[in-house]
Parts: structure tokens; C-alpha cells; sequence
């Protein structure tokens, strides 16, 4: 297990976006958080990088170890915990500075100065998500003269730069066409090998496609969490069968 | 019918005022430009002002616009950007609310009071603190500097803000600090509105006239030092002008056209560089 939440709550301001959250996700799998818009989904996965904690009013009660460390005592490294724990957002969010110094920025936040070794990261990173090959002679154009397609690979060669051991893709394909969208599913798979992934996404195809397990949610709770296979074909509580079957969400 | 009329009357007022920019710049030029040919380029730019002589060089105060155009800059641009990230990434909303306006109200002083403030509190203290006559480049900089102020700011300020919140999280989420993502990131992506803020900011210094009158000595030589006085050409053109008559009144209105084709070149600058993204 290489995160283990227990009776996490979590609320903005009075409002409860988060019930009683018990959940443990596995290494090396592909984990899909589903549930119609607004069941607190990519909340949750913002509790694993502590990405909440930059909004006002949110406070939170249980406990998420992560690795064997509870992510929200004192003793937290909070700039650690977010190397260890990288995020991919819902819509591509390159900076507007050049390709190289996009995944160099990572390695930079950390300390590394050293111009062949920077190098060697962007090389490896940008290899890692398939990049490389096409644009090694445009490393110094902007990262914004890529299209969406490639910007959010370019996002997720950022994350590599840092080595996490944990991705959070937060709705990672709602941006792109679904040829694009497939495109990113192949590199999940490729990643999985290394890293654990956790993706929130409103698409249960794309969660029945990729996923290992999936997790259930609908109005701040988790209904359900179990095997892809069994949540997709039996699964045990009625609500998730609503929600899978179309009646609602 | 009436929109149609409404319509008209704005297009007139608004010609108008464009109109009376075209009048202001050809009446300037048409006043300067002749002389500066008459006394040919090279006599110009030199440095021997003896108008009532016939010597027309401007050399010296030009560099002593730029120099206390500079100096103002030095002071300006590294606390107008550190308040501007203050404010804009590290303040509380209930802070941003109040010391925004208090800034911009910096710009609403006279510059009379600027230059008497200078006067009775500045230029002594430099006096007694490094020697020199206290009028002079330092005083008139650190001045200036204040009074450009509010401009690099607000448009600073303005431009942070407009950095989209994505950028910021990614930053976060690399495991990057507060400071690392003003230094690395937010600064690169605001860079054009900062830099169009400081171009700004040089128009507005090297055209002030009064605070720079009472402050910077107005003596007529480049300035050896950053304690000398100095002499600009907004300042030539407020202390001869109501004693000039023939080619010297001519010439004054040359030191105004070189003035406002150095202003039209750093707002031109100042466009170019904020249309560009």
C-alpha cells in the first residue's frame, strides 16, 4: 500500500466536501477515481499532495500516510511530499518559457545547476513521454507553440524531471481530442511500470479502459472501491450500478 | 437619428483630441527642427550652451537627463518590483486593498512638493552626509525614483495578477516555495507588463521638470559625479524660455523635440513590448 487514507474529512469552510474517505491504493497500478461532477473526486486527489492547503477556509481531519508517513503531521516536508507526489492538471499548464527550461524547472526547484547534467534530465524526461525524438532540435522554442496534445505530455516530462514515485492526473485528457486522449492512455501504461498512478476522470470509459482499481465516489463519499473488472461488471452497492448503467451522473 | 448624431459629436471630440497632438507635435518640430540644421548636427551635440552667444549644444544636458533618468531607474525599478510582488503574492487581500491606493496616491502629489520635499529635507542631508552642494544627480534620482514609483507598481502589480493560476499550481506541485515561483516563474510571465511599467516609468522621469529644477543644482557641465549638479533639458527649457527671443527660443523648442522623440520611442517600446506575447 502505498497510500492508506483512514476517516479522512475535509471541509471548505461549513461546507463537508470529503465523508469519512477510507481508501489504500496500490503500487505500480493504475488507481481511477470516478463519479459525476462535483462528488468531491478531485478533491480527494488534492488531498495527496496537500494542493488544498493553498485554498482558504479548508480544513481537514484523518489521516493519509503516505510511504509509511502521515502527510498532514507537523513534521510533513511539504516541498518533499510534492516531489514525491507529482500532479498533472486537467488542462495542460506548460509555463511560458522554453521546452528545456519547462522540465528543467523541477530539477532547478531542487538545486541542480549543472548545465550537462540538467540536460541529461530534460533528454530522459522528455524520452519518457515520447517527446524526444520530435522535438530535440526545438528545445528552446516555447512550450506554448506545442499543441494540447503535446503540452500535456510536455507536463507530465516536467513531473519525471523531479522523480516522483506517485502521479495524480487530475481529468488529464479533458483537453484533448480523443486521439490525443488515446495517445496519453498508452503512455499511462508505459509510466505504471515505474510510477503509481492515480487519475480522477468523469470519462468510465477511459476509467474501464485503463484502470487497475477504481474508486466510486458521489457527494463526498467513496461508495465503492474495488477491481476495475468488478466495479465495471458487479458491482456491490446499487448506486455505483446507477451511475455505471447511465441512470444518472 | 439621434445615435446617428451622438455618434458624430463623439468622432468630432474625439478627432479633436488628435487633432491637437498632430498641432502640438508639428508646432514643436516646425519651432526646433530648422535650428538644429542651421547649426548643423555636429554643433549641436556638442557641449557649448552659450545661447546668447550663438552656441547651441545640447551634449551636456542630454546626458544629464539620462543620467538622472538612470539614477531614477536604480531606485525605482528594485522597490517598485519588490512592493509589486509583495503585494501581489505574499499580502493578504484586506493589505492589497489598502496599500494599492496609497501607492497609486503617490502619483497624485505635485511635483512642486516633491522637489520642496528635496529641497528642505534631501539635499541638506546629502550635503552634510557626503559633501557636494547637495543639489545634485543623487538627489535628483533618489526623487525621481519615488515619483516613478506608483507607475512601475501598479502596471507590475497588475501584470502578476494577470498570471493565470494554473502556473502557480504547477509550480506548487513541482515542490517549488512561494519565493522559487516569483523568482523562476511569475517574473519571467508577468516580464512584459514589468518591463512595459518601467518604460513608462523613464518617460515619466526624464520629462519631469519642476522637482528637477529645485533639486538638481541645474549647473551647466556633464556631471563628474553622482554628487555634482546637474542640468536637463526639460530644465534648460523652464528656466530660458521666459527670457529667449530668436535663435535661442528656437533652440529650446529643439531640446523639446529631441525630448519628444526620445519619450515617443519608449512608449513605442513600451507598446511593442506588451503587444508581444
Amino acid at each position: 500500500m502505498i497510500i492508506r487514507t483512514s476517516n479522512v474529512n475535509l471541509y471548505y469552510h461549513t461546507f463537508q466536501a470529503l465523508k469519512h474517505i477510507d481508501l489504500a491504493i496500490k503500487e505500480n497500478l493504475i488507481t481511477g477515481i470516478i463519479g459525476p461532477s462535483g462528488c468531491g473526486k478531485s478533491t480527494l486527489l488534492r488531498v495527496f499532495n496537500r494542493m488544498n492547503d493553498l485554498i482558504d477556509g479548508v480544513r481537514i481531519t484523518g489521516s493519509v500516510v503516505i510511504d509509511d508517513e502521515d502527510i498532514y503531521s507537523p513534521f510533513c516536508d511539504l516541498t518533499m511530499l510534492r516531489k514525491k507526489v507529482g500532479m498533472v492538471f486537467q488542462r495542460p499548464n506548460a509555463f511560458p518559457l522554453s521546452i528545456f527550461d519547462n522540465v528543467a524547472y523541477g530539477p532547478r526547484v531542487w538545486g541542480i545547476t549543472d548545465k550537462k547534467t540538467l540536460t541529461e534530465i530534460v533528454e530522459r524526461s522528455l524520452a519518457g513521454v515520447d517527446l524526444f525524438g520530435g522535438l530535440k532540435d526545438k528545445l528552446h522554442h516555447s512550450a506554448l507553440s506545442l499543441s494540447s496534445e503535446q503540452q500535456q505530455r510536455l507536463c507530465i516530462a516536467r513531473l519525471l524531471a523531479v522523480e516522483p514515485e506517485i502521479l495524480l492526473m487530475d481529468e488529464p485528457c479533458s483537453a484533448l481530442d480523443p486521439i490525443a486522449t488515446g495517445k496519453i492512455e498508452e503512455l499511462m501504461f508505459d509510466l505504471k511500470k515505474t510510477y503509481t498512478i492515480v487519475i480522477v476522470t468523469h470519462n468510465m470509459q477511459q476509467a474501464a479502459r485503463i484502470a487497475d482499481d477504481v474508486g466510486f465516489m458521489l457527494l463526498g463519499e467513496l461508495i465503492e472501491f474495488d477491481k476495475a473488472r468488478k466495479i465495471f461488471t458487479n458491482p456491490a452497492d446499487e448506486r455505483t450500478f446507477g451511475y455505471i448503467s447511465g441512470r444518472f451522473g | 437619428m439621434k445615435d446617428k448624431i451622438a455618434e458624430n459629436i463623439l468622432l468630432l471630440i474625439a478627432f479633436s483630441a488628435i487633432l491637437s497632438l498632430l498641432l502640438i507635435t508639428f508646432f514643436i518640430f516646425q519651432q526646433g527642427i530648422p535650428l538644429i540644421f542651421k547649426t548643423g548636427l555636429h554643433n549641436f551635440f556638442s557641449i557649448s550652451w552659450s545661447p546668447t552667444k550663438g552656441g547651441f549644444g545640447i551634449l551636456s544636458m542630454i546626458i544629464g537627463s539620462l543620467m538622472v533618468t538612470a539614477g531614477a531607474l536604480v531606485v525605482g525599478i528594485p522597490f517598485g518590483l519588490a512592493c509589486a510582488v509583495f503585494l501581489a503574492e505574499f499580502s493578504s487581500p484586506t493589505i492589497q486593498k489598502t496599500l494599492k491606493p496609497i501607492i497609486e496616491l503617490l502619483a497624485g502629489i505635485p511635483s512642486v512638493v516633491y522637489g520642496f520635499i528635496g529641497i528642505v529635507i534631501l539635499v541638506p542631508f546629502i550635503r552634510e552626509t557626503f559633501g557636494g552642494p547637495g543639489f545634485s544627480v543623487l538627489a535628483a534620482s533618489i526623487i525621481l525614483g519615488i515619483m516613478i514609483l506608483p507607475t512601475i507598481v501598479s502596471i507590475s502589480y497588475d501584470s502578476l495578477l494577470a498570471v493565470p493560476n494554473t502556473y502557480r499550481e504547477g509550480s506548487y506541485a513541482l515542490g517549488a516555495t512561494k519565493w522559487q515561483t516569483v523568482r523562476m516563474l511569475l517574473l519571467h510571465a508577468a516580464r512584459s507588463g514589468i518591463v512595459a511599467g518601467i518604460i513608462l516609468g523613464m518617460g515619466r522621469a526624464i520629462g519631469e521638470t519642476m522637482a528637477v529644477i529645485m533639486i538638481a543644482g541645474n549647473a551647466l557641465k556633464i556631471p563628474g559625479s553622482l554628487l555634482d549638479s546637474v542640468r536637463t533639458l526639460t530644465s534648460t527649457i523652464a528656466l530660458e524660455l521666459g527670457y529667449a527671443a530668436g535663435d535661442h527660443r528656437a533652440a529650446l523648442f529643439a531640446c523639446g523635440s529631441i525630448l519628444f522623440i526620445i519619450i515617443i520611442i519608449l512608449n513605442i517600446v513600451a507598446i511593442r513590448v506588451t503587444g508581444r506575447k
